[in-house]
Formats: C-alpha cells, structure tokens, sequence
C-alpha cells in the first residue's frame, strides 16, 4: 500500500560527498521530496525528505539508509512547542506556510500545532517573540 | 441611575459585589439588556497581555562594604547595561536594552536574544542575575569595581515603572512591497502576504473606558501577576485622536504609565520576548476593574470587537516615512476570523497581543476582587481627555551645525 513518511536524515562528514539517496529511488523503487537540504563541508549533512512509496519499500530503503551510516529519524519528532513558554500571541500562525500552527476556536483564541502539518521549514521559530518553537534536528 | 464606587466597594467587602469579565458582561447583556445590567452589575474586568517596549525595573542594589558608587559608572545586569544615572545604588533596567556585544542587525534581521525584558523576567523568576559595575571612585564611595550575583528578594526596592504600557488601540501593519519586513509588528511577508495586529479588541482595558471617564492617575490595577497603579498618562498619550460615532478610538490614542512591586509580581506574567530584526522587549499582563456608575459607563464597556476599528498601515512605505496615508480600516472582529480583505486580497492575519492571556488575566483579576480585598480606588487625578486639547506632537528637527 503506498504511503508516505516524513524523515530527517544526518550524514556523517565521511558520507556528506557521496551520493546515497539516489538509490532509494533506483533500487527501492521509492520516489520522494526533498523539504530541506543542507550540506556544509565541514560539518554532517542534514536532509528533510517525504519518502513516498510500498510500506514494505520504505521500510527496506530506511534499513539501506542506516546501513549507510546515515541517521534516521522521524520528522515529527522534530519541531516542538514549549508550551509554558508559549505566550498564546499567534505570531507564528501568519508564518506557517502549511498551516501547522493554527487557531481552531476564535473563541479562545489559542494556538494549536498539528506536527503531521509541520515540513519543518522553520518559518515559524524566528518570528515567535518568547522562542517558545524549537528545532531538534 | 447612578452608583458611587464606594457604594461598589462596600459590596465588595461584603461580598456581595456583581463582578464578571468583559465577556461575560457582553453575554449578559445579550440576555438582559443595558438597563437591568447596569443595575445588577458592579465591576466589569477588562485585560490585555502584550509587547510594550516602554518598561523597566529600577532597583535599589543595597550598599556593599566598602561603598560604591554606580552612580555615574557603568554597569549591566546579566551582560545587558543598567542605566546609572541615579544615586549609588540605584539602577535601572530597561525592556529593549540589550548587551553591547549583540550583533543587532549587522546581519539583517538580527535574531536579538536577549535583552533588559529577560532579565526583568529572570529576576521576577527568582534567578540569580549577575551584577557586574565600575566607578570611578570617591572618598565617600572609594571602590572600584563590583562583580557579585544579585537575587530580587534580597535587593531593597525593586518596582516595575512603564511609562507606556496598554495602548489604547493600534494598527493593522501590512507589507507593500516585494521584501520581507521585520518589524515591532512582527514578520510582514511581502505584497499583503499577512496582516498583523496588536489589542486585546473588546477586552482591552482603555478601550472600554474611551474617555477615561473610570480609569485615572491611582487607579489600582493587576500588574504582571501582583497589584500596580496607573502612575500617569503614558507617554504618546494622544486623546485628541480620532474616534468613531461611539467615543472608540480608531487609531492608536491614550496611554498609560503604571508602576508596582515587583517583588509580588510573576514571570508568567512578565516576559522577556525577541523580535527577530527589530529588537527585545517585554511583555506585560495588566487588567483593570472598571466600576459600572451608570448606565454610560455600562455603554461604554459593552464595547464589542466588531464596532473597534484599527487602521490598516504600510510598514514598507508610510510608516516609517511618517507618512499619514492609510490602506484602509478594518474592525476587530474581521481580524481575528483569520482572514480579512484588502484590496481585493484575502489576507491572513495574526496577532501580536495575546487575546487568551488577557481572558485569563479578566478571570484572575474578578477573582481577587471577588474574594474581597481588592476593592477598587477612586483616581486621584484624570487623564488628560479628548476635549483637553493634550495633543501628540512630531519631534521637528532643528539641526545643530
């Protein structure tokens, strides 16, 4: 059944200049989105992408990844609301691009994240006055 | 009819006083009507909880053995300058002050971590901050130099002091141009991409008394978490201003200046937030119990989020420019659906002041006075109003050659 699943990547220093993802397309049949790439030559590679493809596919083209060396994680895990320091403002709401951050009740006007929403494009963590949103790639 | 605030105040020290939030009044009078309300109702309270860059703590340190003078020295808390322009030990911390080292906006938009607004709210924490002070010596005063950590219960004086908080009203900013602007407003996307706003609307303190007709110079207030006092108009102060037919300002108007303990105060209330490329301040909560005299009063506080208008503002050109030209006006209630219309665009909108803090704060404040021994006081001087001819003036410059 095809689905689809959002992962953080991280590339050690040794793998950063050699080409690795092409094969989840080649040999696992998967076909994906990259929302973030950022390879510094000095550092580990970082990259967001939406894997799309058979359950099974993913599952073998993740265990490929690891086998790489590569660090796999699930994206939600990612972006987080410290919601004590959340002043509850909805700065951030006009700056989510895919509506991740939302007021559902304009009664109460409260804030809300749907992590399944969130590509992680960080839009929001700057423009939040108490840097209540945190990026844990 | 008419009631005194100390007929009100009575009931509230027995316990009998009428007091609901401001929602809960416009709820009432959806039911009842103005008239039985004003009868059957004491104290309405009204809050907001947002950015107000014109806030400080000033905080006397206590003397050191020997004495030093950081009067006319230099000296930071937590890395971020104190002004020192007072007697030995006095100091004085300000929202937007930030450590010298902050890169600001070398690189634009600077993300301005931390500044005087987190070190107020640190210290209302209960952290330990950092002193760290020198002078030039005197024989009075001989040393030097002073480096030692500081806790707010063990300072003598520490009193929150804002000569501008509670904006009554204020505007819409949106973008105009084709790049992003970062501003006091927050994140403005290019070509209408947002439209931001900042009040607490219907239940924004000032907003509910346009004349200032119950709130004045020593009326008692919540602060930050503990009780405060509206010191004086607030600077700006400009109650000349235009209004709609019902008194509402449509524009940014009156002011006000509050002070408190701010050792009874809390960091919940209090805190220190970044604007990335504009800058640090301090956000406040404050809430203020408006007595029902009368069924004008009662008028006036049944002001609701749809008859509030607020200018819509281009933060490209005009703002800053000094401009008067205006995209449009625009009422509360359409800002806070999400969405509102501007020149045939559908824009999204956000706020910058909290709306759900400030229904906690109207909720906190009706408890207190409800418990009996927050009564409210009676100001012992008015607020310059709209027929006093107080007017906001431009700074004309006069170069110096």
């Amino acid at each position: 059944m095809t689905t689809s699943k959002r992962i953080v990547l991280k590339f050690p220093k040794s793998k950063i200049d050699q080409p690795i993802v092409y094969k989840l397309i080649k040999d696992y049949d998967l076909s994906f989105n990259i929302l973030r790439a950022n390879i510094m030559p000095d550092d580990e590679g970082l990259m967001v992408l939406e894997l799309i493809g058979e359950d099974a596919n993913i599952k073998n083209g993740l265990d490929y990844l690891k086998k790489q060396d590569v660090n796999v994680q699930p994206l939600e895990k990612d972006i987080v609301v410290n919601w004590e320091k959340c002043t509850q403002c909805g700065a951030c709401v006009a700056q989510c691009p895919v509506g991740a951050l939302y007021i559902k009740d304009r009664k109460t006007m409260k804030v809300e994240f749907d992590p399944e929403k969130c590509i992680a494009c960080e839009l929001c963590v700057l423009p939040c006055p108490p840097r209540a949103i945190e990026v844990k790639f | 009819m008419v009631k005194t605030l100390q007929e009100i105040n009575e009931k509230i020290k027995k316990g009998q006083a009428v007091i609901v939030t401001k929602e809960e009044l416009l709820d009432l009078i959806e039911k009842k009507g103005i008239e039985r309300v004003a009868k059957e109702v004491d104290v309405v309270t009204t809050a907001t909880f947002g950015p107000m860059c014109s806030s400080s703590a000033y905080i006397n340190t206590g003397h050191t053995r020997p004495k030093v003078k950081l009067g006319g020295g230099k000296a930071t808390l937590n890395g971020v300058p104190v002004y020192t322009g007072f007697a030995a030990v006095d100091i004085t911390i300000g929202a937007t002050a930030m450590p010298d080292d902050d890169p600001r906006n070398a690189v634009h938009p600077g993300e301005f971590k931390y500044g005087g607004g987190h070190v107020i709210e640190e210290l209302v924490a209960g952290k330990d901050v950092a002193l760290e002070a020198t002078a030039y010596g005197t024989d009075c005063y001989p040393r030097k130099e002073l480096k030692t950590w500081i806790n707010l219960k063990d300072v003598n004086e520490a009193v929150l002091f804002n000569p501008r908080n509670a904006y009554q009203n204020y505007n819409v900013a949106v973008n105009l141009s084709d790049r992003t602007l970062y501003t006091y407003l927050g994140v403005l996307k290019p070509n209408l991409g947002n439209a931001n706003y900042c009040s607490a609307g219907q239940l924004s303190p000032l907003l509910n008394d346009p004349f200032y007709k119950t709130i004045g110079v020593g009326t008692k207030i919540f602060l930050g978490g503990g009780i405060g006092y509206v010191a004086w108009h607030g600077t700006q102060h400009n109650p000349g201003g235009l209004r709609g037919e019902n008194g509402v300002p449509k524009r940014p108007l009156g002011t006000l200046a509050v002070i408190g303990d701010l050792k009874q105060m809390s960091s919940k209330w209090l805190k220190g937030v970044s604007f990335v490329g504009y800058g640090t301040t301090l956000s406040v909560g404050i809430g203020i119990p408006i007595p029902i005299l009368s069924e004008e009063t009662l008028k006036y506080a049944a002001v609701k989020d749809a008859d509030i208008y607020a200018a819509i503002v281009d933060y490209s050109d005009a703002y800053p420019n000094g401009k008067t030209d205006i995209v449009g006006e625009v009422n509360y209630a359409q800002l806070k659906s999400g969405e509102i219309e501007i020149k045939g665009k559908k824009v999204p909108t956000s706020g910058m002041s909290s709306y759900s803090k400030a229904q906690e704060i109207s909720e906190i404040l009706k408890s207190w006075i409800k418990k009996g021994d927050f009564t409210l006081t009676d100001p012992v001087a008015p607020l310059p109003s709209a027929d006093s001819g107080y007017k906001l003036r431009p700074l004309n410059e006069r170069p110096i050659k």
